[in-house]
């Protein structure tokens, strides 16, 4: 399928159009509301709400026997709000830490969920086809009324968190500072962790209850790279998140047995993975340049010395040496050849006829500098 | 209750007591969520190992998967160490990249093959029994019941012999490196036990179930005790416990058994969370309550102590005055001088208070204090 032919079936095919929509919609949702959560270290609460959505899935099922997309979110919300709450009360209470507490309840609703799931396989009437698609995600099953209603949930979160970044921005930088000027941060806090909540039970549909929280972690991990102001990285957050949504959905959609949530995760991931490499300032890539060139450099210096140093040995200015000896005499014993060459190239050395080395004039000055200044800094 | 029965039971055990071992050490550690990781991560190592092997009891694709949760670890400390993500968001980046490929793997070419994400995400320990150990030909039991049975022995061994320097590294880093033990080597040897057993009770209960064995009998024993050696006891016993409660209310219900048994050591944690005798919420609120009455009863007698044979006496002690005083509630006032009544420290006599000799006594000490 080339671009183009793509780009039609997005505008006009109803299943790429609705699946397109809903992951770029849950994308920009947890990728802005990701950004908070990465900054606040709260990285794998992520990881717990979504969990704890199952039973509350199951359960809203049970009690209405209705698929509706909003029953079954409003049920997935509640969950996800006891659950962190119980994390909370764990944590404020007892010595268990929260690495503990969320792992706890991470793995008790989760099979908690599965209780009442296969309850619900098990009952004669069983309707119950399509709650599964919840464990991993069903991008292709995406309906226009679960867009519709993930458009509106999630605008409703974007909405409240615009009206009150300022606040949010405060009590993620500085929690004390917000309290001191009199905050309410405690209800801030639990504000912010339910638009959380509500940003993973939206995903829930599309990427799977076992996946969700790399759709937190993974975008703001990504845009975290490129820059250090909080505008500037939720934006990106939601660009990559919206990005990885769509692509991974739409790949999935249109191939045959590869599920949507794993195959949305890899393409967030190399996003980060692109990322973590490639971002000025941060990336690795531009990282280790540095460190190659600050070596060649210091090996340069080094070897230059060195020849100063022999130079100050012998009557003659122009005493030549082997680059055997100079590798002999250098301590990190690798670049010697390159390093004369580069120094030849800035007129700071010249070789003889037999490939012997010695400095010229611009050079003995350039050396007798370094060495005052290493001495000025050595004292 | 039927052979097959007491074989399910058996190896819920045997799974819950070798998830229980290490469990406790990465709650102390604060690595409760590695678990989580490596339970996700060994997936790939599972799907693997088993295109190799092509048998999901194999104690080589154990061994294989394993590996994958060691590297899990080493990736999660490697991208922790390049300082561009917090520890926390470098788990939650590693461990979904290597289960989403195990997850894709899986679908794509092992569709025909007795390895689904189902089973292996949420296992299922009902069939468990049917894969049979056999020696010349007798069947002497479940294949699981050996396998497992292995990982709890090891698990039991490196526990024993290693006691003293997993506690020392566990409660002083410093302190056991100074000493010249390595964390690292503790640290990767405690990994490598975890990631073993994982992979173990991945076939029989699923990998998220593995999650909740090895936290939350810890969770609750760590409620309970401030003594290594009795929490690693009592997670053993509540793990096993949770097992046998488990597989039985998925037997009453017909439903998931590995659901059936997180969901039961869940419920003994909460239990544990409410009554424990210490640290429990009961406990807590009990004490609190205590402290309450306690206190109000030394402010009672300190402030007749103050006035006691004053001139002012005959007005400030008197109970209605108690609100302006101290400003408590009027009500709130009766009760703590029914408190104090029934502590023999105050006698009252038509509303006016006088201190006994042992309210006195009380009012000295909170002053002296």
């Amino acid at each position: 399928m080339d671009l183009v032919q793509l780009f039609e079936e997005l505008l006009f095919d109803y299943t790429l159009r609705t699946v397109a929509l809903g992951s770029a919609i849950l994308g920009v949702v947890s990728g802005v509301l990701g950004a908070f959560a990465v900054l606040r270290r709260q990285s794998l609460l992520g990881d717990a709400i979504s969990h704890t959505a199952l039973p509350g899935i199951a359960l809203a099922f049970m009690i209405t026997g209705s698929k509706e997309p909003i029953v079954l979110i409003a049920g997935a919300i509640l969950a996800g709000w006891v659950g962190t709450l119980f994390v909370m009360s764990v944590i404020n209470s007892t010595r268990i830490k929260s690495d503990c507490a969320l792992g706890l309840v991470l793995s008790v609703f989760f099979g908690f969920g599965l209780v009442l799931l296969t309850f619900i396989q098990r009952q004669p009437e069983a309707t119950q086809a399509g709650l599964d698609k919840f464990l991993f995600g069903q991008a292709a099953a995406l309906m226009e009324k679960d867009v519709l209603t993930m458009a509106l949930l999630g605008a409703a979160a974007l909405t409240v968190l615009l009206l009150l970044w300022k606040e949010f921005k405060l009590l993620s930088f500085d929690p004390e500072y917000a309290a001191t000027i009199g905050l309410p941060v405690r209800y801030l806090d639990v504000l912010l962790t339910t638009l959380l909540v509500i940003a993973i039970v939206l995903g829930l549909q599309t990427v799977g209850v076992v996946l969700m929280s790399a759709m937190v972690v993974a975008p703001a991990a990504a845009a975290r790279q490129w820059t250090d102001r909080l505008g500037i990285m939720v934006a990106l957050s939601a660009l990559f998140g919206a990005l990885a949504g769509v692509s991974g959905a739409v790949i999935s959609s249109t191939t045959a047995r590869l599920p949507t949530g794993p195959t949305i995760v890899l393409c967030v991931s190399a996003l980060v993975g692109f990322s973590m490499l490639f971002a000025p300032a941060r990336g690795m890539v531009w990282k280790w340049l540095r460190q190659a060139r600050n070596r060649r450099t210091l090996v340069a210096e080094a070897v230059l010395c060195d020849l100063y140093e022999l130079s100050l040995q012998h009557n003659r200015k122009d005493h030549a040496h082997a680059p055997a000896v100079l590798k002999a005499m250098n301590v990190l014993r690798a670049g010697v050849s390159r390093s004369l060459r580069e120094l030849k190239s800035r007129g700071w050395v010249a070789a003889t006829a037999e490939g012997s080395w010695f400095l010229t004039p611009e050079g003995r000055a350039e050396a007798s500098r370094l060495i005052i200044e290493r001495e000025g800094d050595g004292s | 209750m039927s052979v097959p029965q007491i074989e399910i039971q058996l190896i819920a055990a045997i799974v819950a007591a070798a998830c229980a071992l290490p469990g406790v050490f990465l709650v102390l550690r604060r690595m409760a969520l590695m678990s989580d990781a490596i339970s996700h991560a060994i997936l790939l190592g599972i799907v693997l190992a088993f295109f190799v092997i092509q048998d999901l009891a194999s104690p080589f694709l154990v061994l294989a998967a394993a590996a994958t949760g060691v590297l899990t670890v080493a990736l999660v400390e490697a991208l922790t160490r390049t300082g561009l993500v917090k520890e926390d968001a470098a788990i939650g980046l590693v461990f979904p990249v290597l289960f989403s490929v195990g997850v894709i793997l899986i679908s794509r070419y092992a569709g025909n093959v007795h390895l689904d994400t189902d089973a292996v995400l949420l296992g299922e320990l009902a069939f468990a029994p049917f894969d049979r150990f056999e020696i010349f030909g007798a069947d002497i039991g479940p294949l699981s019941v050996y396998v497992m049975g292995g990982i709890l022995l090891a698990n039991l061994l490196f526990i024993v012999l290693f006691y003293k320097e997993l506690k020392l590294a566990t409660f002083d880093a410093g302190l056991a490196a100074a000493l010249g033990f390595s964390p690292v080597l503790i640290h990767y040897g405690l990994m490598t036990l975890v990631s073993i057993t994982a992979v173990g009770a991945f076939n029989a209960v699923g990998s998220i179930l593995v999650v909740a064995l090895m936290v939350a009998p810890p969770a609750a024993a760590y409620l309970l005790t401030n003594n290594l050696g009795r929490m690693i006891i009592f997670s053993v016993l509540i793990g096993v416990a949770s097992a046998i409660g488990g597989y039985w209310a998925a037997h009453a219900l017909d439903t998931s058994i590995a659901g059936s048994m997180a969901t039961t050591a869940g419920l003994l944690f909460v239990l544990t969370f409410l009554l424990a005798p210490e640290r429990g919420i009961a406990a807590i609120a009990r004490r609190r309550n205590r402290q309450r009455w306690h206190f109000a009863l030394r402010m009672l007698t300190v402030h007749l102590f103050n006035h006691e044979g004053m001139p002012e006496a005959a007005e400030e002690c008197r109970v209605d005055h108690l609100h302006d005083h101290i400003s408590w509630a009027p009500d709130f006032a009766q009760r703590v001088v029914r408190y104090a009544e029934r502590r023999n420290a105050v006698v009252e006599e038509d509303g006016l208070l006088t201190l006994t000799d042992e309210g006195r006594s009380i009012a000295r000490e909170a002053i002296v204090e």
